[in-house]
């Protein structure tokens, strides 16, 4: 199972003053379960990219193919890639609305048109899966914390089933423990349930922590496509266009200029932790 | 008496159903003591639902106390004449960027604040070009805003409020929906104030990095204000911060589990040049 993007160009406005290529000759292949990041600053394409994944905008030139089949196919099912391969949005708490949270985690498995008890079953295993508390379920969703809503959102796609779960920041206005907690449920999704996972992220600490691989946008194209030692090595680079890499990286730099030997890859603070100690003893 | 002082401030959410009877009361500040005194940089930390939001639309007037009093500049907030002043003397910048603005062109945007304050045309357009200037945003006063990146729309927002000449201002969360670059941008914008300009600043932050330049960090929880100190007291009792679903920055991180693991690394280390030094002197 894989997406394949194949020199993807999407602009809009053409002809007009306001005329932006937004992505640029994209080359991807997005094999099944890897965990990936998607880093760029604001305006690199970012967004645009992944709409594309999920076919929520058209490719202006350029070919995409789930599991090998052409998704502008006239014969394709823009609908059933939607369930197979999930979005959610930046602040997905925003989406929520119906009175209960249960309501609310069926509202996709109903569109998918499943029956009634097949959609509550999902709703149930997907809020079970993010950890949501049983007692809650059947409570509004408008007085939970940030965190909380956030868990629904994402109980919302997860009840879809989809193979590709795509996430725009999914930690943005969290605090420190409750970004920890969503990024602790990816990271268990795709261990446990072997969902793709591909998550944008201003976070480069977060990157470094959780994804196998990291691509990174810039300008509407693809900058560096890598295991993440390789792209922070480029740290310099990076910064050139308003990147940057972990905070551990800039230390174990300055560590080895001034003559300590650590391991310059650790981008971690297990990572630098454990060189340290090792230069150390 | 400082800038701002609060004194048992208390703030209860009341809920009540479609007759009116009282559903439910969720207590967002719990009688909180601050005193802060003009030209500081004061970080306030908590994490979601703690309160630093009721407190910040406090200090705005755009919520009335419970119980308790609030004093901006001097001025008792609850007094229905001085709302007005108050909003004066202290500006808010909130977390999105894009429910901020409201001109089509960026100078028209910065004038909106003084103008409905009632300030001369005149000095409207000296009070812009100073603000644009100040968070070096003057090459795009003719721009649209919706062109403009997050960073530096919210730099416009920051320009207007700065065009009222508050006497303090309330960062709520104002780096939450920015990439690095946008949120080292605004941050420099709000140093920049405070140093030059002499403006207390109040910022409500998530990001642990922001606060260790800050002159005095107040912690809170369930609405109270439930630790207090300079940055370097704050980020030395790491596991606390941990217990209240916090976290230290990361090089004050990476100090702490060194220690742990037995190097003589000294408490209360917030930045990479401290750790840098503190680890050659082991080697």
């Amino acid at each position: 199972m894989s997406i394949i993007l194949d020199k993807v160009n999407y602009s809009y406005s053409e002809g007009t003053a306001y005329h932006v290529q937004a992505l640029k000759d994209i080359n991807l292949k997005i094999e099944d379960g890897e965990f990936i990041g998607i880093i760029g600053h604001t305006g690199s394409g970012k967004s645009t990219l992944i709409q594309h994944m999920n076919g929520l905008i058209k490719a202006t030139s350029g070919g995409i193919y789930f599991n090998g089949q052409d998704i502008y196919d006239e014969d394709f099912s823009m609908k059933e890639l939607r369930s197979r391969v999930g979005l959610v949005f930046q602040y997905p708490e925003h989406q929520l609305f119906e009175t209960t949270i249960f309501d609310d985690v069926c509202f996709g498995p109903k569109n998918l048109g499943l029956d009634k008890k097949t959609v509550e079953l999902r709703a149930f295993e997907a809020l079970r899966n993010v950890g949501f508390p049983h007692e809650l379920f059947y409570q509004p969703p408008f007085d939970l914390s940030g965190g909380q809503k956030r868990r629904v959102a994402i109980a919302g796609v997860l009840a879809m089933k989809p193979e590709v779960l795509i996430l725009d920041e999914p930690t943005a206005g969290l605090d420190p423990a409750g970004r920890d907690e969503i990024l602790g449920l990816i990271s268990q999704m795709h261990k446990e349930l072997g969902i793709t996972i591909i998550l944008v992220s201003h976070s480069m600490e977060d990157v470094a922590k959780y994804v196998d691989r990291i691509i990174v946008m810039n300008q509407g194209s693809v900058m560096y496509d890598g295991a993440p030692k390789d792209v922070f090595r480029q740290y310099k680079d990076l910064e050139a266009v308003g990147l940057a890499a972990p905070q551990v990286t800039y230390l174990m730099h300055e560590l080895h200029a001034q003559g300590l030997p650590v391991d310059l890859d650790a981008t971690t603070i297990e990572e630098a932790k454990r060189s340290i100690l090792e230069v150390l003893k | 008496m400082g800038i701002i002082k609060t004194k048992g401030l208390v703030h209860d959410f009341i809920r009540r159903d479609e007759e009116d009877n009282v559903e439910s009361i969720t207590t967002a500040l719990d009688h909180v003591d601050l005193d802060v005194k003009e030209g500081q940089f004061i970080a306030i930390l908590g994490h979601n639902g703690s309160g630093k939001s009721t407190l910040a639309k406090h200090i705005n007037a755009l919520l009335s106390a419970t119980e308790g009093t609030i004093w901006v500049d001097g001025m008792d907030v609850s007094e229905e004449e001085n709302v007005i002043p108050v909003r004066k003397s202290a500006g808010m910048v909130f977390q999105n960027p894009d429910n901020q603005i409201i001109a089509n062109i960026v100078e028209e945007d910065v004038a909106f604040g003084p103008e409905n304050i009632g300030v001369p045309t005149e000095e409207i357009w000296e009070r812009v070009e100073k603000s644009l200037g100040a968070v070096r945003m003057t090459k795009y006063r003719n721009h649209s805003p919706n062109k403009l990146s997050g960073g530096q729309k919210q730099r416009v927002a920051i320009a207007g409020v700065m065009a009222m000449e508050p006497k303090c201002i309330v960062f709520d969360e104002p780096t939450a929906m920015l990439d690095p670059n946008g949120r080292k941008d605004v941050l420099k914008a709000a140093h920049e104030l405070n140093e030059t300009k002499g403006v207390t600043v109040l910022l409500i932050t998530h990001y642990m990095e922001e606060v260790v330049d800050a002159d005095y960090v107040y912690v809170m929880e369930n609405g109270k204000i439930i630790m207090d100190g300079t940055p370097r007291e704050i980020f030395s009792r790491v596991e606390e911060l941990k217990a209240h679903r916090l976290d230290v920055p990361q090089m004050t991180l990476l100090a702490h589990e060194l220690r742990q693991a037995g190097l003589p690394i000294p408490q209360g280390i917030l930045t990479r040049e401290e750790l840098i030094e503190a680890i050659m002197k082991v080697k």
